[in-house]
C-alpha cells in the first residue's frame, strides 16, 4: 500500500465490558463473559451459554441516545463506534471526507423475530416498527446519522468475517485518497434466530467453550461491537492525532469448500494470512501474536490450526482465541479483535486463551495460556465464515 | 480509472439473457410484483447442487455464469457481491419453523443458506474460486459498493478479471410486508403504466445480474465500460449537482457531454418530481431513460440499469418504451441515476469505448 494508514481510535463492547478500558482488564485478569441468557426469551435459557453485554436496551438507549425501539444491534454498533471516534481526537466530522463502514450478520433480527408471530397469524398484523430496520444497512445508517456522517456509508456481511472485511475496505478507501476517516467495524446482537441457526448445526457447546483444546465441544455464541477510527498518516500528522498502531497488511480469500465447513487443511485460511504477510513486508517470524478465529468448534480450530502449524511452522508466536470470553459475536468478531490486537500492541501484551488443558492430539499446538507482558510489534487477527469467507489482518505498531 | 465489460448474464422481470435485439418485447405485470423470468436451470447448473439451492441462489449463479459464458472465461479472480436484502427465501423459512416447532427439531439447511454472502460463495464454491470474496448489503448502495470495491481491487490487480453482481428476490412474505408501508401502488392494472399514470408509490421488482470487469481492454468484448461511480447519502440537491459535476469531471466530461441519462423514476409522483428537477436543473441538454416500469423497484435495480446501458450503447438504440425526453442524440455517454426512495442516490458513468 502506497500510504500508510493509521488506527486512531478503537471502541469495543462486549460480555466482558462495556467500554475498551473494562474489556481489557477482563483480558487481563482471564474474566470470562459466557453466562446464562437473561435478555430475551428463548426456549434454551437454561441450557445454552451465551456472552451477553450485560445492558439492557433500555440502558443503551438512554446511553446512546437512540430510541428504545432500536435493534439492538444498532444501540451496540453505536455505543462502540462513539467510543472509537471519541479516543480518535478527530473533531468536526462535517469538514472531513469521512465514512462508516460497518458489518453486521443479523442487523434488525433481534426486532424481527418478534414481529414474525403476530404476522405469521395475520398478514395485517406485527408492529411494522419492528420490521423498519431488518435490512442490515439500516443499523449503519442509525450509526452514521447519529455520528452526523454522510461521508460515505455501506454494509458487509460475509457471514463471521464480516468487520475484518469492513477495515480492510476502510484502509484501502483511505490509501486510495478517497475518504480522510472511516470509522470501520461491525456490529451484532444475540438473536432467536441465530442461536437456534448454530444450535440446529450441533456445533453449540453446552458449556463454556473451550478453543484450540483436543475435548472443545462447539462454540458459544457472544454479542457486541468494535470499532477502529482509520485516517492515513498525512492527517494524522496534519490534525495531531495519535497513531495507535498501523494497519499493515490484509488479505481475503475464499475456501471455496463447503458452504459452512471449513477444508480440512484450511487453504483458505492459509492464503488469507499468507498474503497478509505479503502485503505487510513481513515473514512469519516478525508476528509476535497471533488472534485467532478460533470457535471451539471441532472443524474451525483443526482447520485453522492446520493452516497455522504450515504457515508458522517453527516460528510460531504466541497464540490464543478470546471468544473464550466473548463468545463468537458473528459479524462483530472481527472489529471487537480488532480492537484486542490494538490493546496488544499498545499495552505490550498477550491475552490468554481460556479454558485450555489438553493440545489437539493431530497438531500439538498450546496456545498462549496466562496474561503475559511481552515486547509485541506485529499483530495478526484472523475471522473465518459461512461460504468459506476468510480474512486476515496484520495490526503493527506505528512507525 | 475505466472499467470494462467483458461479459453480463441478467435475469429479470424482462427477457434479458438469449437477448439478440434488446428488447423487442416489454413483458407487462398486472399485480405490482415484477418478478424474474427464469431459464431452465438445469442447462447452467449440475443437478444435484441444483436440488439445494434456493429460487435467489439459482438465479444468482445462472447470472454468473452466463456473464462468464459471454466473456468466455471460466473462472474470475474476485468474487463481489451486492444484495440489499439478501436470502429471503431461506430467512423466513427458517425463522417460520423456529416460531412454529417453539425452537425445537430445527432443519439447518436454511439457515445456513440465510447468510447475505450465500449467493457470492457459492458462486464460489461451484467455480472452485479461493480468490477475493466479498459482500455487501447495504440498501440501494449494495451493487454499488461491489462496484467500487471493484474499482479499487483493479487498480490494485488491472489484470484481473472481476465478477460483480446485484441481487434481490421477492417473496411473498417480504412482499406482504414492505406492501404495509405504503410503497407500492395500490391500483396499476399494467406495470407499462406506471409512468403514464402518476400516483404514489412504485411497483415490486427483483433481478440478478453479474458482470465480469476488468481494468484491461479486452481485445474482443461489449466496447463498453464504466467509467466512475458515486454514492450519496442523503445529499441535498447542491451537492447531488456538484457530485454529479465532478464525477463526469474525474472521466475529463463536461455536463454537455451526456447524451443520455437513464434515471431511476420510480413511478411515484412525488419522488419523481426530484429526479426530473434535477435531470431538468444539471443535465438539460441530455435525452432521458426510464427503466422501473421494466425491472421494477428494488435495492439492487442499478445492476439492471448497467446492463441496459450497456446494450443500449452496443445497439446505438433505445427501445421506444424506455425514452422519456428525447433530445436526438447519439449513445455514447451515459448517466445512471438513482434515487432509491429519495434517500440513497447513486450515479454511474457508463460509456462506449
Amino acid at each position: 500500500m502506497s500510504n500508510a494508514v493509521h488506527i486512531v481510535g478503537t471502541g469495543v463492547i462486549s460480555a466482558i465490558g462495556n467500554t475498551r478500558a473494562e474489556n481489557f482488564q477482563s483480558l487481563q485478569q482471564g474474566r470470562s463473559g459466557i453466562g446464562r441468557i437473561t435478555l430475551f426469551d428463548t426456549a434454551h435459557r437454561n441450557t445454552l451459554p451465551v456472552g451477553e453485554v450485560k445492558l439492557t436496551n433500555t440502558i443503551l438507549a438512554y446511553r446512546t441516545k437512540l430510541k428504545k425501539t432500536s435493534s439492538r444491534t444498532t444501540l451496540l454498533g453505536l455505543h462502540a463506534a462513539r467510543e472509537a471516534v471519541e479516543q480518535s481526537g478527530v473533531r468536526d466530522l462535517g469538514s472531513l471526507r469521512v465514512g462508516l463502514i460497518s458489518a453486521t450478520t443479523v442487523g434488525g433480527m433481534d426486532r424481527t423475530e418478534n414481529f414474525f408471530p403476530a404476522f405469521l397469524q395475520d398478514i395485517m398484523k406485527g408492529r411494522l416498527r419492528d420490521v423498519v430496520d431488518h435490512a442490515c444497512g439500516r443499523s449503519t445508517e442509525r450509526i452514521a446519522d447519529a455520528l452526523g456522517i454522510r461521508g460515505f456509508v455501506t454494509t458487509i456481511n460475509t457471514a463471521c468475517s464480516s468487520s475484518v472485511n469492513a477495515i480492510q475496505l476502510g484502509a484501502r478507501l483511505i490509501a486510495a485518497n478517497q475518504l480522510d476517516v472511516v470509522v470501520a467495524g461491525g456490529t451484532d446482537a444475540l438473536t432467536r434466530f441465530t442461536l437456534n441457526g448454530f444450535n440446529s448445526l450441533m456445533i453449540l457447546d453446552p458449556a463454556p467453550c473451550r478453543p484450540f483444546d483436543a475435548g472443545r465441544k462447539g462454540l458459544n455464541l457472544g454479542e457486541g461491537a468494535g470499532f477502529v477510527v482509520l485516517t492515513s498518516a498525512a492527517l494524522c500528522a496534519a490534525e495531531k492525532l495519535t497513531p495507535l498502531a498501523t494497519v499493515s497488511g490484509f488479505a481475503n480469500t475464499n475456501d471455496a469448500f463447503h458452504q459452512t465447513a471449513s477444508s480440512p487443511e484450511g487453504r483458505g485460511s492459509f492464503a488469507a494470512m499468507e498474503k497478509a504477510l505479503v502485503m505487510a513486508n513481513l515473514a512469519p517470524a516478525d508476528i509476535n501474536y497471533i488472534n485467532l478465529h478460533g470457535t471451539g468448534t471441532q472443524n474451525n480450530d483443526l482447520s485453522e490450526g492446520t493452516a497455522v502449524k504450515r504457515l508458522f511452522d517453527t516460528a510460531l508466536p504466541p497464540i490464543s482465541s478470546t471468544k473464550g470470553y466473548t463468545g463468537h459475536t458473528l459479524g462483530a468478531s472481527g472489529g471487537i479483535e480488532a480492537v484486542y490486537a490494538v490493546l496488544a500492541l499498545r499495552e505490550q501484551c498477550v491475552f490468554p486463551n481460556l479454558r485450555f488443558e489438553t493440545p489437539m492430539p493431530e497438531l500439538g499446538l498450546v496456545p498462549q495460556r496466562t496474561f503475559e507482558r511481552r515486547p509485541v510489534k506485529h499483530v495478526m487477527s484472523n475471522s473465518f465464515g459461512f461460504g468459506g469467507n476468510c480474512s486476515s489482518i496484520v495490526l503493527s505498531n506505528p512507525v | 480509472m475505466s472499467l470494462y465489460i467483458l461479459g453480463m448474464g441478467n435475469l429479470s422481470p424482462q427477457k434479458t439473457w438469449e437477448d439478440e435485439t434488446l428488447l423487442s418485447q416489454a413483458f407487462d405485470y398486472q399485480n405490482q410484483t415484477l418478478t424474474s423470468i427464469e431459464p431452465d436451470y438445469e442447462q447452467w447448473i449440475p443437478q444435484q447442487q441444483l436440488r439445494r439451492m434456493s429460487r435467489i441462489i439459482r438465479m444468482g449463479v445462472t447470472a454468473a455464469k452466463m456473464a462468464l459464458q459471454d466473456a468466455g472465461v471460466d473462472v474470475p479472480d474476485a468474487i463481489i457481491t451486492g444484495t440489499g436484502y439478501g436470502c429471503l427465501a431461506d430467512t423466513n423459512s427458517f425463522l417460520i419453523r423456529m416460531i412454529e416447532n417453539h425452537e425445537q427439531a430445527l432443519n439447518p439447511t436454511p439457515f445456513m443458506q440465510s447468510t447475505h454472502n450465500t449467493i457470492g460463495s457459492q458462486v464460489a464454491l461451484l467455480l472452485q474460486c479461493q480468490g477475493y470474496n466479498q459482500t455487501y448489503t447495504h440498501e440501494s448502495f449494495s451493487f454499488e459498493s461491489a462496484l467500487l470495491d471493484a474499482l479499487l481491487h483493479a487498480q490494485d490487480n488491472p489484470s484481473q478479471r472481476i465478477l460483480v453482481g446485484g441481487i434481490d428476490e421477492i417473496t411473498d412474505l417480504s412482499h406482504a410486508i414492505q406492501s404495509r408501508f405504503g410503497i407500492f401502488r395500490r391500483v396499476l392494472r399494467s406495470s407499462l403504466d406506471l409512468f403514464r399514470k402518476p400516483g404514489k408509490g412504485t411497483v415490486n421488482g427483483e433481478g440478478a445480474a453479474y458482470f465480469l470487469l476488468s481494468a484491461q481492454r479486452p481485445e474482443r468484448g461489449r466496447k463498453v465500460c464504466l467509467d466512475g461511480i458515486k454514492m450519496l447519502y442523503k445529499p441535498t440537491p447542491e451537492i447531488l449537482a456538484a457530485e454529479t459535476e465532478q464525477l463526469l469531471q474525474a472521466a475529463g466530461l463536461r455536463r454537455q457531454d451526456v447524451d443520455f441519462v437513464l434515471s431511476g423514476h420510480s413511478g411515484d409522483a412525488r419522488l419523481d418530481a426530484a429526479a426530473a428537477a434535477f435531470c431538468k436543473a444539471v443535465l438539460p441538454w441530455s435525452s432521458i431513460g426510464l427503466f422501473k416500469h421494466l425491472s421494477g423497484e428494488f435495492p439492487t435495480a442499478a445492476a439492471f440499469a448497467l446492463w441496459l446501458s450497456t446494450r443500449i450503447i452496443e445497439h446505438h438504440h433505445v427501445p421506444d418504451f424506455v425514452i422519456y425526453k428525447d433530445s436526438s442524440r447519439p449513445m455514447r455517454n451515459i448517466l445512471i441515476y438513482n434515487p432509491y426512495f429519495g434517500t440513497h442516490h447513486s450515479l454511474l458513468l457508463v460509456r462506449a469505448c
